[in-house]
Order: C-alpha cells, then sequence, then structure tokens
C-alpha cells in the first residue's frame, strides 16, 4: 500500500519536470511546479500515516497510535510557501504577456 | 542577556524592520532609511560580535524551544529548532549582512528618482534575514523555509526596477530556485523517512553509524539544491541572465547569497559524507564541477558584449575556484592530508573575497550607469578623465578578481594553487590559466570605459554614500591582500577548522 503512494509520488515528480523542460508555454510551467510541489507535500504526509491511527492531539485522548504530527506541519508550511511562489510566478507570467503579447517562450518578441 | 539571543535576534531583528518599514515610511523618506540602517546595523553588530567569540572559539548554539533535546512532547520528539553560530556559519553570516548593508547604504541616492522606497528595502531586510538564518540553521526544513524566503525575495528585487527583460530572467531564476528548493524537501523527506529527525546534526551523527543508499540519495538531491542556488557549471545558465537584468546593488547581494549557498552545501557534505568512502567521489565530482565553471565562465566572459553579462560569467569563475578549494579539501579529507585542510582554508578565503571582488566591480558599474545617465554601460568610454575615483577603483578590483599580488585575490589563489596542484596537477593550472584569462578580460574592459579620449557627456557628481561603500569594500580588498597571514590565523583557520571537524558542530547542535 504504502509502496503504491510513492510510486505515485515519484511518477508525479517525472510529470511535472516532464512540463517544466519540455512545455513552451509559461502557465504549464507554473502547473508542472505545482505539480512536483504536491507530490513532494504527498510523499511527506505518508511518511507520517500509522495505518488504523487517530490526529495527534493529545488532551483527553483514548489511544496512542498517531499520525506523526512533524511531517503535517511541515507540509503545511510547505503548501503555503508553494502557494506564495505560484502567486509570484503567476504576476511575473503576467507581467510577461503585457510585454510581450504572447507566452511562448520561442516566440517572444518585444513589443514595439 | 540581550547578547545571548544574538543568533535569533540578528535573524528577528531585519524580519521584524521588513515588515515595519512600511509603517514607518508613512512618516518620511528620513525616517524610513533611518529605519533600515538601524535594522541592518543592529544585526549586523550581533553578528560581528558572534563571530568575535566563534573565531576565538565560543561557538553559540541556541536553542529555539525546548532548552534541553531531553525535553520531548507526548509523541516523542524533542520540541526544538537549534541555531548554531560557530567560526564558519558567522563568517558567512557576517558577509551576507555586511553585503546587504552596503547596498542599501549604497542605494539610497540611487533610488532617489526611481521613487522606490519602502517595497525595495522591505525585500533587502527579508533577504538578509533570510541569508542570515540560512547560514545559522541547524535543522533541515528551517533550511528548507530560509531558502524559499532567499528565493521570493531576491526574485522580487531581481525583477524590480522593470527593466527591459528582467521578467524573463526573474522568472528563469525563480522556476529554476523553486525546483530545487523542492527536490532538497524531498531529500530532508527521506532524511525524515528514516530516521525520524530534522536536526542535522543528529542526523549526521546517525549517517556516521550505518550510511546506506538512501542517505546518498538524500544528500545527492539536497546537494544538487545547493550547486543550483550557489550557479556552479551544470545548473550555471541563469546566473549571468540574472546579474545581466538585474540592477547592480541586486547583483551584488545575489552574489553573496550564492556563497551562502555554497557554504550550506559543505556543510552538510562535510557532516554528512566525511566518514564515509564516498567523500572523496563526491568530492571530486565538486571540484571538477568547479574546474569547468572556472573553464566556461572565462571562456563565455571572453565574448560578452553586455558589461554585467561579462562579470557574470566572471562570477560563474569565481565560485568554481571556491567549489574547487572546498571539493578538494573533501576529497582528500579521508586521508588527513595537510593540503586537504590548506584548500578548505584557501576555499574559506576565496568566498570571503569573492563577496568583495565581485560586489565591488557591480556597485562600480552601478555607479558608472548612475553618473553618466547611460543605459549601457558599454557605450561610455573616457571616464577617467572625469571620474579618476571610479577609475581607480574598478582597476582595484578588477586587479583583484584576476588575482593580482598585493590584492586578496591572489593570497587566497595562491593557496588555492598550491594545496590544489598536490591533489591534481590539471585543476590547479585550469584555475591559474583562468586567473590570467580573467586579467586579460577586464583589462580590454577597463580600457574601454575609462580611458581614451576624454568622455564627452554631461556627468553628475559621485553621491558621497557611494563613495564611502565602495571605498569601505576597496579598504577590505587592499587589507585582505596586505596582511593575509593575520586575517587567515585570525578568522579563517577557526572557520574551517568548524567546517571540517564536525565533531563540536554535531555536539553543539544536538
Amino acid at each position: 500500500m504504502i509502496d503504491l503512494i510513492f510510486l505515485a509520488v515519484i511518477a508525479l515528480i517525472v510529470i511535472g519536470l516532464y512540463a517544466v523542460m519540455f512545455k513552451r508555454n509559461l502557465i504549464k510551467i507554473v502547473v508542472g511546479i505545482n505539480i512536483i510541489g504536491s507530490a513532494v507535500n504527498l510523499f511527506l504526509v505518508s511518511l507520517g500515516y500509522r495505518s488504523e491511527s487517530i490526529a495527534p492531539i493529545f488532551t483527553g485522548t483514548e489511544s496512542l497510535n498517531m499520525a506523526l504530527a512533524t511531517p503535517q506541519a511541515l507540509t503545511l508550511t510547505s503548501i503555503v510557501i508553494n502557494l506564495a511562489v505560484t502567486a509570484l510566478m503567476l504576476s511575473l507570467v503576467i507581467m510577461i504577456y503585457r510585454h510581450y503579447g504572447s507566452l511562448d517562450t520561442l516566440k517572444r518578441r518585444l513589443k514595439e | 542577556m540581550i547578547l545571548e539571543n544574538a543568533p535569533a535576534l540578528a535573524i528577528g531583528i531585519p524580519l521584524f524592520a521588513a515588515f515595519a518599514v512600511f509603517f514607518i515610511g508613512k512618516i518620511g523618506k528620513r525616517a524610513m532609511k533611518a529605519w533600515v540602517v538601524a535594522g541592518l546595523l543592529a544585526a549586523e553588530i550581533f553578528v560581528i560580535w558572534l563571530t568575535m567569540d566563534a573565531v576565538s572559539g565560543i561557538s553559540h548554539f541556541y536553542a529555539v524551544g525546548a532548552r534541553f533535546p531531553s525535553i520531548i512532547s507526548p509523541g516523542g520528539f524533542p520540541i526544538r529548532i537549534v541555531l548554531a553560530a560557530d567560526a564558519a556559519s558567522t563568517l558567512v553570516a557576517l558577509v551576507a549582512m555586511s553585503a546587504c548593508l552596503l547596498a542599501a547604504l549604497f542605494s539610497f541616492s540611487f533610488l532617489k528618482e526611481k521613487n522606490a522606497g519602502e517595497k525595495f528595502y522591505s525585500l533587502l531586510l527579508l533577504l538578509s534575514a533570510g541569508l542570515v538564518g540560512l547560514s545559522f540553521t541547524g535543522d533541515f526544513f528551517t533550511m528548507f523555509v530560509f531558502l524559499e524566503v532567499v528565493s521570493i525575495s531576491s526574485a522580487g528585487l531581481i525583477a524590480f526596477f522593470r527593466e527591459e527583460e528582467s521578467f524573463e530572467a526573474t522568472f528563469k531564476y525563480l522556476v529554476l530556485s523553486s525546483i530545487g528548493a523542492l527536490l532538497l524537501l524531498f531529500g530532508v523527506g527521506m532524511f525524515y523517512g528514516k530516521y525520524g529527525l530534522l536536526n542535522i546534526g543528529a542526523i549526521a551523527a546517525l549517517v556516521a553509524v550505518e550510511a546506506s543508499f538512501i542517505d546518498f540519495a538524500a544528500v545527492a538531491l539536497i546537494a544538487s539544491a545547493l550547486l543550483l542556488k550557489c550557479g556552479s557549471f551544470p545548473v550555471h545558465m541563469w546566473k549571468p541572465d540574472v546579474y545581466q537584468k538585474a540592477s547592480g546593488i541586486v547583483s551584488a547581494v545575489l552574489v553573496a547569497s550564492g556563497l551562502v549557498g555554497i557554504y550550506v552545501l559543505f556543510r552538510i557534505l562535510f557532516l554528512m559524507l566525511a566518514n564515509t568512502p564516498l567523500s572523496a567521489m563526491i568530492g571530486w565530482v565538486i571540484a571538477i564541477f568547479g574546474t569547468i565553471s572556472i573553464f566556461i565562465g572565462v571562456t563565455m566572459a571572453l565574448k560578452q558584449n553586455s558589461l554585467k553579462r561579462l562579470v557574470g560569467y566572471a562570477a560563474v569563475a569565481e565560485t568554481g575556484f571556491v567549489l574547487l578549494a572546498l571539493g578538494t579539501g573533501l576529497a582528500a579529507i579521508t586521508t588527513r592530508d595537510i593540503f586537504s585542510f590548506k584548500a578548505v582554508v584557501g576555499g574559506m578565503f576565496q568566498l570571503v573575497n569573492d563577496a568583495l571582488n565581485i560586489g565591488l566591480l557591480f556597485l562600480v558599474i552601478a555607479a558608472v550607469a548612475f553618473v553618466t545617465k547611460k543605459k549601457k554601460v558599454g557605450e561610455v568610454n573616457g571616464l577617467a578623465h572625469k571620474s579618476p575615483v571610479l577609475a581607480v577603483l574598478f582597476l582595484i578590483g578588477l586587479l583583484a578578481i584576476s588575482g593580482m599580488p598585493p590584492l586578496n585575490g591572489f593570497a587566497s589563489k595562491i593557496i588555492i594553487y598550491e594545496s590544489v596542484y598536490m591533489a591534481s596537477p590539471v585543476f590547479s593550472i585550469v584555475g591559474i590559466l583562468g586567473s590570467i584569462m580573467l586579467l586579460a578580460i577586464f583589462v580590454k574592459v577597463f580600457v574601454a570605459i575609462f580611458l581614451g579620449p576624454p568622455y564627452k557627456g554631461k556627468i553628475e557628481p559621485l553621491p558621497k554614500s557611494m563613495l564611502l561603500v565602495m571605498g569601505i569594500i576597496a579598504f577590505f580588498i587592499l587589507f585582505l591582500g596586505l596582511f593575509p597571514k593575520q586575517a587567515i590565523e585570525f578568522v579563517f583557520l577557526p572557520a574551517a577548522n568548524a567546517l571540517v571537524n564536525s565533531q563540536a558542530y554535531i555536539g553543539g547542535i544536538l
């Protein structure tokens, strides 16, 4: 079961890298980076997974079989950072589009 | 006591100042400038104090959260983040912080007409906090966070002046650095999956006992992310683009940020690999990357027309020297030869010189653009007649970068040549040739811009703040060149010692 998740992680990273390297549309490149980010987040969350576990809240708990808290904290932080980076990249894409009138990495010429 | 909290304050003060600068900016321009300088200066004083302590043998390890590692949560993990300020990390933090402070001082007169104000200084303060955090951090996840802080704030700075095509360079930088940061996070996840730990020292202590394939894969992922950050050979292509399109001030700060990347890379490699058979292989791979960086840097710099792009390629070559020296040091560490340690000393020295020399060149170029009001500095010629000060400063920078005696570049490069020659003569020879070619390239540039018939256009007087900043940098270039022995004994030997002998670091950080 857990191996399947790791395979999915690798597959997502490869898809993301493919999009970044071979797609010419800038938005697709941003999407590719987002896919890599999601893959890494999936990897982190699955590291903290325990079967049949409960949320790691210690007050008034019945069982101590809890999911690990640290990977979840890491994932939350990483999601926030990814959001910031995506917003920044998309705003750059808007600027580039205004400047060149195209999102294609090969067709870009300065607007006269 | 306030000094006990110095490692946290050196990060916290610029971080607070970065967000408060918008409110201070409402009062007035003067108040804002005073606020920015005060914030950076306070952090700089803390870093200097930490450096003085660290080089005299007292390293500060500051725990955020639980004071002792034995205090753990009910789940079993220690609730703490450790900031480590030893001789190596404080030296790098000092370089980064000084670069940000000098850039801020330099930019006051430069930005007057660009009407930039609070946003620029907010990003600069954020970048300085990120760089100091990156050099002090003792655990992997904080490293990822600070790496992203550095990426985002430097992306903002690169695109800031909206000059032609700066968006394209920023986009390239941001794509590469965010992929790098995600690879780093993936590697960190692998370490966490195996050990359930994020503390670098604790992981290093375990790797030394039972190194396996997972550890090496994680180290490779993290190392590739940091190589990307410092712009060495296989991933050097963003560097000239970004340095060309960004303003000269921003480029000078970015040089320091790349050097912090090199330091973090070697901190991790020395910690994780020093006791494993892989150290020789990884060390040589990085030394080869460094040598190819030198080669590519100088050969590409030869054919550039844009001056800033040329200096950008020279920066790739200079990064190569640091990687060559530290890589050789890592490769030879298992045999404990004397030249291995010597190479590390030379590498740390070259790291500081790199920031000084390339920083000075970028600032002189920015100053030339400021006084002549030309967009392309390449169109200027015969400026030495009108502004001899700039000519002298550029001359100092170019002689220092090409390793001419009596300047600092010579002092560090001679150590690198000597020690690398013992390990591999070929790399050393490539280094010497690269250095000579840099001299040829920069003399050509110097002749084109400063010599020839007197400059015809109008020129503005050079503002005092710019002169002060460039004077300070030139002073340090001369000082390190004239008294290398004292500087090495006082700063660089303890720094190299702290980097190579990782036991003290692991012990402090646990």
